[in-house]
């Protein structure tokens, strides 16, 4: 009992995955400034932001909104962001859960945090909200589904077991699965799938903000907002963790291992920014089609290609 | 200083409300967020919701139209926030002080912390009344 505590509110769990966020939103900070030739914001910028709007500043709830489900909505979307990076980090770390099919349950807790923003912007009553709410219905629609291919290709791949610590067994016995044609392009699926689950550039408009300024999050201050912008550190940890897992041999924290995990993390979270600073916002009629035509086409070609054998 | 006013010091959200504004100084404003001034040094972002923001910089001149917007915004916008006038109308009014719709300087509509005086103030003069309002 102590011992899954542990698990979940200190090592795997909460507080080092929002630790170790806050430093990788720092970094994607960073990157962006620097590839606008600018300096960038100080190491500790995401903590000092997180803080001041946690202790410093007032909440305001909407007049003629639901104002639970307003309170409540970041919160659960702290939960499911908490509990999937535990259910992802444990089989990464080396410590094996007693339950096979986590894979699946991973997949469903990471849509937790995307539908109670929906849940909270609906609520608060605000309708620049309610246009983010519905943008962002339509873009979890498209990118699930490329998400779930993806997955299913990465079991076929690892030999038709739905437990990510068989697949990460699978990877260390043999290849790891970026090393194939297959592997490449499920590996660019979900490159595009990760910046639309993080709302990253390319597919931000929900939370636009030159046009319906934050969309999603406009009618948000203080501690509600604080824990918006905690689980948003903790998904930019999750997520890539998750692709490192899938795609890299997941984690190894022996000896020099260390610095390569930290090394596949932050060269994740690279792409990421990358393809954030130097691409222009979509329209989400543009999005849909791009996921519902290309992502979904790329992932079926790739699981053609792994019956193959390629 | 206590550790509640440094990490709000640290991270100042900016939220800009131009009135009746010839367009110099909101261009100046922005081009503190540019590669060669980078406010983001010093923590600070533009956010485009009120809901979010800690300073509130206001410049032009406030005719009546905007006097009940600006009083709307600042009913809306979570406490403690500062307010930043910049610029000659901002502060005093500048040409337009004796104009028909004019209804006053941003100090006699809403509590101002501080000035930024300049037609249009040069970044750099934006950038030290920056660090001041940092050092009070």
């Amino acid at each position: 009992m102590l011992k899954e505590l542990f698990y979940y509110l200190i090592y795997p769990g909460f507080l080092f995955v929002a630790v170790a966020g806050g430093f990788l939103s720092f970094f994607d900070r960073k990157i962006t400034a620097w590839v606008q030739f600018r300096k960038g914001p100080p190491l500790l910028q995401p903590f000092y932001d997180f803080f001041k709007l946690l202790l410093v500043k007032e909440t305001i709830l909407p007049a003629k909104g639901s104002k639970i489900t307003f309170l409540l909505a970041p919160v659960f979307g702290l939960f499911g962001a908490t509990v999937s990076s535990v259910l992802i980090l444990l089989p990464l770390l080396g410590i094996k859960t007693g339950f096979t099919g986590d894979v699946i349950v991973i997949f469903y807790l990471l849509t937790i945090p995307s539908l109670t923003y929906i849940i909270g912007a609906l609520a608060s009553g605000n309708p620049l909200a309610a246009i983010g709410a519905s943008r962002e219905m339509k873009l979890i629609l498209s990118y699930e589904l490329s998400f779930l291919l993806m997955l299913i290709a990465i079991i076929i791949k690892g030999g038709m077991s739905i437990s990510l610590y068989d697949i990460i067994n699978a990877q260390n016995t043999g290849n790891a699965f970026i090393g194939s044609i297959s592997g490449v392009i499920l590996f660019i699926v979900s490159m595009f799938c990760l910046q639309a689950k993080l709302g990253l550039v390319p597919f931000d408009m929900a939370e636009a903000e030159t046009e319906i300024t934050h969309g999603l999050f406009i009618e948000y201050s203080g501690t509600p907002y604080a824990i918006i912008k905690l689980t948003k550190y903790i998904m930019l940890f999750t997520l890539p963790a998750f692709i490192i897992a899938l795609f890299m041999k997941g984690f190894n924290l022996t000896g020099i291992g260390i610095l390569w995990t930290i090394l596949k993390v932050l060269a994740v979270v690279l792409i990421l920014t990358l393809i954030r600073n130097t691409n222009p916002r979509v329209r989400i009629g543009q999005a849909m089609r791009f996921f519902f035509i290309w992502m979904n086409l790329l992932a079926i070609i790739a699981i053609v290609l792994i019956f193959l054998g390629y | 200083m206590g550790f509640k006013e440094f990490c709000f010091k640290k991270s100042l959200f900016l939220f800009h409300f131009g009135g009746a504004s010839c367009n110099n100084c909101d261009i100046e404003i922005l081009d503190c967020l540019t590669p060669r001034y980078d406010v983001e040094r010093f923590g600070m972002q533009l956010v485009g919701s009120i809901r979010h923001a800690d300073v509130l910089l206001v410049n032009g001149s406030i005719n009546r139209k905007d006097k009940v917007r600006l009083l709307e915004l600042y009913e809306q916008a979570p406490k403690p926030i500062i307010v930043v006038a910049i610029g000659a109308c901002g502060c005093t009014g500048g040409i337009f002080a004796e104009g028909n719709t004019f209804a006053g300087p941003v100090d006699k509509i809403i509590p101002v912390d501080a000035y930024i005086p300049g037609c249009p103030p040069k970044p750099e003069a934006i950038l030290a009344g920056i660090v001041k309002l940092l050092k009070k």
